[in-house]
């Protein structure tokens, strides 16, 4: 592997249109031959407040944000409030450049807008000690001017963009194409003229010392760039969902606001509604009346569908429900990730949980569990819940535009057609057994209402085959036995019908093996690439199968280690506890990695993480994280 | 050709046909003005030309939300206070079937106040029947958001001291478009109000006096009523609603002196929220859930979405 790649950061305040400036640069990217990888910091706010974009791109895959970064692009907050002197939120203007200089990388680059910051708080940062230490090559450059001067000032975005272009000798071809795709002819012309000035104004005044170039790559096929949100989106439409009802909740609300934006034109509904108890309760009431549907929310949000989603499964209606984690507990960190909700999202609601819950790693994933999250849910009548963060939500990666040329999956699933009912068992009152006690793989057929011979009651008590609320006890032990055990049909459909949800990187021989699940897999999975590469012996797993467990693939993982690190984004370990809880054993084995300051993991951490595990050291990790030693130590 | 042959089939209506063969028969105390609910319905739906597999009934938790137990119709009983998101979305799922929420006061009023007034502000097609005793009756008395100012139970034995809500006067503010009382002990007015709810192209909401003999002994059996249509006291026009208004207020107030005022408050002909989704293109013309049942349907795919990503 190449270690050559660029990680392009662009800070500025939340209102500024990072979004849009990155969103063009990694396509940019993207189109010419590059892999790229997004990461989103930012703040709970809508004007101001500092934020950044980060766009890691290389001539090989790349799956995670990186380590620090090498290129920062600085524009200034024009929503900053006043400075004050000890100021709760500090100066904020100078943030864009004095919140990233940590994590800047030896040879890094600094462009920085001059015409916005000021030259007094920039001397109080101790600039130039710190770039002579750092081999750091500064660019003041007064891209407010330049902006004005051409066009408007909020057109400084575009000004930086072609300053960072030419220092790195990158081709302006895709960005110009990007820029005449999304802008209107008025504000065009302004735009590329500030990006040619800005670039040969670099091009011809700078003397270049640095050794950051764009690196070069190419792909066999076109790309298409998606977040997860995308992928989610997709893979709910592509399984022929049509029904959606939501409350705006970060992040949930970017699955939510792409499936309103596409549903209507597709023949499909989308509700915004009162609360998100009602969201669950009409997922669960258009599934019952026989349409595709979802909901979902973030922690919050989700707490309120607890009720509703216990409904779903005592009345077998199918729904898919997302989980999209944000840093908790309560309003925690709403624009952070986290992996806090895990046990929460497995047991919530009350009595017995029959619930599915897949937790993808990356976008490929996203996709794939979110379709086959409506296929389990509709066959085996089931909720199933796609459980993911804020990290997956907003992160932007490229995927060849092959990998979505599927056929679509609107199959209702385990429903009959009034043909069906008239051979199917319904008692003296003509009520059709719905409910039945013995069938095949637990699931006993749905009717739907307005079947002619479908009629039954579907209730949250305890009912017989046609839908009577009973409290007799054999007929409760039945149907209780019934719905639990689906889970493991489930388990052996998935063991049997289709490819492992849990992906294996590393050396197969390893004694020393790392258990990541959700959004954390691409950060463990370079770091396992990189301590292979190292010398170091050791392989990783990224678990997707929340429930039903995939008790079989985790014991032969964990038979064939000595030693294993859990790694996740919360402080209690919570799938360090599953994994013990479904296994039974292990607890000697096992030991955590954990971080839970609102930023995800970076490599570099994991690498630490496993050099103090490997050693039995009982040193204090260098990063934010924190080591949980196994079971009786 | 459609899935669902129950929808709109043309053919004679026994008038037994919502009645249960057999069990469950309905476990409500003897007296309970639920019995007369239940009556009600058996006798309008065959009257409006329903048949018991077109009909969707859903309904709360509460003594009141056993109503489709008895009732040979598709139900739904959900969970406390939610009939009316689900009632709504199987409405949107599926518009040719005819949806009928039901719950108690508590229900609906109470846990599941905000659903109420948003069903209404939309406007969904359909009917809602509030059982109201003025008490929590399945949970045993307690005080409801119905219940006087001052009433005692278990729950408020110094009597309560919250004034009651005004059922009638927030499904108007909020958007209802058809809004009536009713009680248990009027068959005929309630059947009749019953089926120009289940007529009306909107949110028809009803609220039914049912008493409650158990728990509510001091509580009046809601007789004697008066029709406000029919009596000469009170005349008003229910097609303006600040007249409307102004009866729903008295009515109210009424109700805790002593006077049951029953009928029809207030007739609106907004269009219908399925109408109006239908209209801004929100919504398919045909029903959704057909398209499921469609072989020849052609579904969307995201990879034809995929332009805006490159
Ligand atoms: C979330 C929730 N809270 C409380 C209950 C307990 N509960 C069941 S019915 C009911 C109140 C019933 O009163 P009402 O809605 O007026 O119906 P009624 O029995 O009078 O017909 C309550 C509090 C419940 N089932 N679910
Ligand atoms: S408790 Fe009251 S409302 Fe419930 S069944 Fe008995 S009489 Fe009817
Ligand atoms: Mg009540």
């Amino acid at each position: 592997m190449s270690n050559h790649e660029l990680i392009w950061r662009i800070a500025g305040g939340s209102g500024d249109g990072i979004d849009s400036t990155s969103q063009n640069f990694a396509k940019a990217l993207m189109r010419s031959g590059l892999d790229v990888f997004t990461h989103r910091h930012y703040p709970s706010r809508i004007r101001g407040g500092h934020t950044y974009v980060e766009i890691r791109a290389a001539g090989h895959e790349v799956q995670s944000r990186g380590d620090g970064y090498n290129c920062l692009l600085a524009l200034g907050d024009s929503f900053a409030r006043n400075p004050q002197e000890e100021a709760y939120y500090g100066n904020e203007e100078i943030k864009p450049l004095s919140e990233n200089l940590d994590d800047l990388r030896e040879g890094g680059l600094i462009v920085y807008d001059s015409g916005l910051l000021s030259e007094e708080d920039v001397a109080e940062l101790d600039l130039e000690e710190r770039a002579a230490e750092n081999d750091w090559h500064v660019f003041p450059i007064d891209l407010r001017s330049m902006a004005k001067e051409h066009g408007r000032e909020v057109m400084r975005n575009t000004a930086g963009v072609g300053v960072t272009a030419a220092l790195l000798e990158m081709d302006l071809e895709h960005i110009e194409d990007l820029m005449e795709d999304a802008m209107p002819e008025k504000i065009l012309e302004p735009n590329l003229t500030i990006l040619h000035e800005a670039y040969d104004m670099v091009t011809e005044e700078y003397a270049f010392e640095h050794d950051l170039r764009i690196p070069e790559g190419n792909h066999d096929e076109a790309q298409a760039l998606l977040s997860g949100s995308n992928a989610i989106a997709y893979g709910a439409i592509d399984a022929g969902c049509r029904f959606i009802a939501g409350y705006p909740m970060t992040p949930w609300t970017d699955v939510f606001t792409i499936m309103s934006q596409n549903l209507p034109d597709m023949g499909g509904i989308s509700e915004q509604v009162e609360d998100e108890i009602a969201a669950a309760a009409l997922a669960v009431g258009a599934s019952h009346a026989g349409v595709k549907a979802m909901s979902g929310s973030s922690g919050g949000g989700f707490a309120l569908m607890s009720e509703p989603l216990g409904l779903a499964e005592m009345t077998e209606t199918p729904i898919v429900l997302l989980e999209s984690m944000r840093a908790g507990p309560s309003t925690g960190m709403p624009t952070k990730p986290e992996q806090g909700d895990l046990e929460f999202t497995l047991y919530t609601s009350q009595g017995d949980s029959a619930r599915v819950v897949f937790a993808p790693g990356n976008i490929e994933e996203a996709y794939e569990q979110t379709r086959l999250a409506f296929h389990v849910a509709y066959e085996y009548q089931i909720p199933t819940i796609i459980m993911y963060d804020q990290k997956l939500s907003g992160e932007n990666t490229n995927v060849p535009v092959s990998f979505l040329d599927r056929e679509p999956a609107p199959s209702l699933g385990s429903v009959v057609t009034e043909a069906d009912l008239e051979d199917m068992p319904h008692d003296e009152t003509g009520k059709f057994h719905r409910f039945q006690h013995d069938v095949d793989n637990n699931v006993s057929p749905r009717s739907l209402p307005g079947q002619k011979g479908g009629r039954y009651l579907a209730t949250g008590n305890e009912h017989t085959p046609s839908g009577h609320i009973s409290e007799d006890a054999d007929n409760r032990v039945a149907q209780m036995e019934r719905r639990v055990e689906k889970l493991e049909d489930i388990r052996a459909e998935l063991d049997e019908e289709h490819d492992s949800n849990q992906t294996y990187v590393g050396d197969e021989l390893a004694d020393f093996g790392i258990i990541t699940w959700g959004s954390s897999q691409g950060a463990v999975f370079e770091a396992v690439e990189r301590l292979n590469d190292d010398g170091h012996a050791v392989k990783a797993v990224s678990v997707s199968d929340m429930m039903p467990f995939p008790e079989a693939e985790m014991t032969e993982f964990l038979e064939s280690v000595d030693q294993a690190m859990v790694v996740e984004m919360n402080a209690t370990a919570q799938f360090r506890g599953l994994i013990q809880k479904e296994l039974g054993r292990y607890g000697e084995k096992l030991t955590s990695l954990l971080k839970y300051n609102g930023n995800p993991f970076e490599p570099a951490e994991i690498v630490e993480g496993y050099e103090l595990n490997s050693d039995g050291s009982d040193a204090d990790p260098s990063a934010q994280v924190r080591i949980e030693p196994a079971a009786g130590d | 050709m459609s899935a669902f042959n129950a929808i709109g089939e043309e053919r004679d209506i026994d008038r037994n046909e919502f009645t249960p063969g057999i069990e469950p028969q309905p476990t409500w105390c003897p007296g309970c003005g639920d019995f007369g609910v239940l009556k009600a319905l058996k006798q309008a739906l065959p009257e409006v030309g329903l048949t018991p597999e077109e009909v969707l009934t859903v309904t709360g938790i509460g003594c009141s939300g056993k109503l489709n137990s008895y009732l040979d119709t598709y139900g739904f009983h959900t969970i406390h206070g939610r009939s009316l998101p689900v009632a709504r979305a199987a409405k949107l799922a599926n518009d040719g079937l005819e949806v009928i929420a039901a719950g108690g006061d508590g229900d609906g009023y109470g846990i599941g106040g905000n659903h109420f007034m948003h069903t209404a502000r939309e406007n969904h097609d359909m009917t809602y029947i509030v059982f109201n005793n003025e008490v929590f009756g399945l949970t045993k008395g307690q005080t409801s958001p119905t219940s006087p100012k001052g009433h005692k139970s278990k729950t408020t034995p110094h009597g309560n001291a919250k004034s009651p809500i005004r059922p009638l006067s927030l499904a108007l503010t909020s958007g209802a478009t058809y809004i009536a009382r009713t009680a248990a002990v009027n068959p005929n007015q309630a059947k009749e109000i019953i089926k120009e709810a289940i007529e009306h192209d909107g949110f028809a909401h009803i609220d039914f006096l049912t008493q409650c003999p158990t728990w509510n002994k001091d509580a009046r059996q809601y007789v004697p009523y008066i029709d406000v249509q029919e009596s000469d006291d009170y005349d008003f026009d229910v097609t303006n609603r600040q007249e409307a208004q102004e009866m729903m207020f008295e009515t109210e107030n009424q109700l805790y002196e002593g006077t049951v005022l029953t009928g029809r408050y207030f007739v609106d002909e907004r269009p219908s929220y399925q109408e109006q989704k239908k209209e801004l293109g929100e919504m398919p013309e045909e029903p959704l859930a057909e398209r499921y049942f469609d072989e020849d349907a052609e579904w969307e795919r995201s990879y034809d979405l995929l332009e805006r990503h490159k």
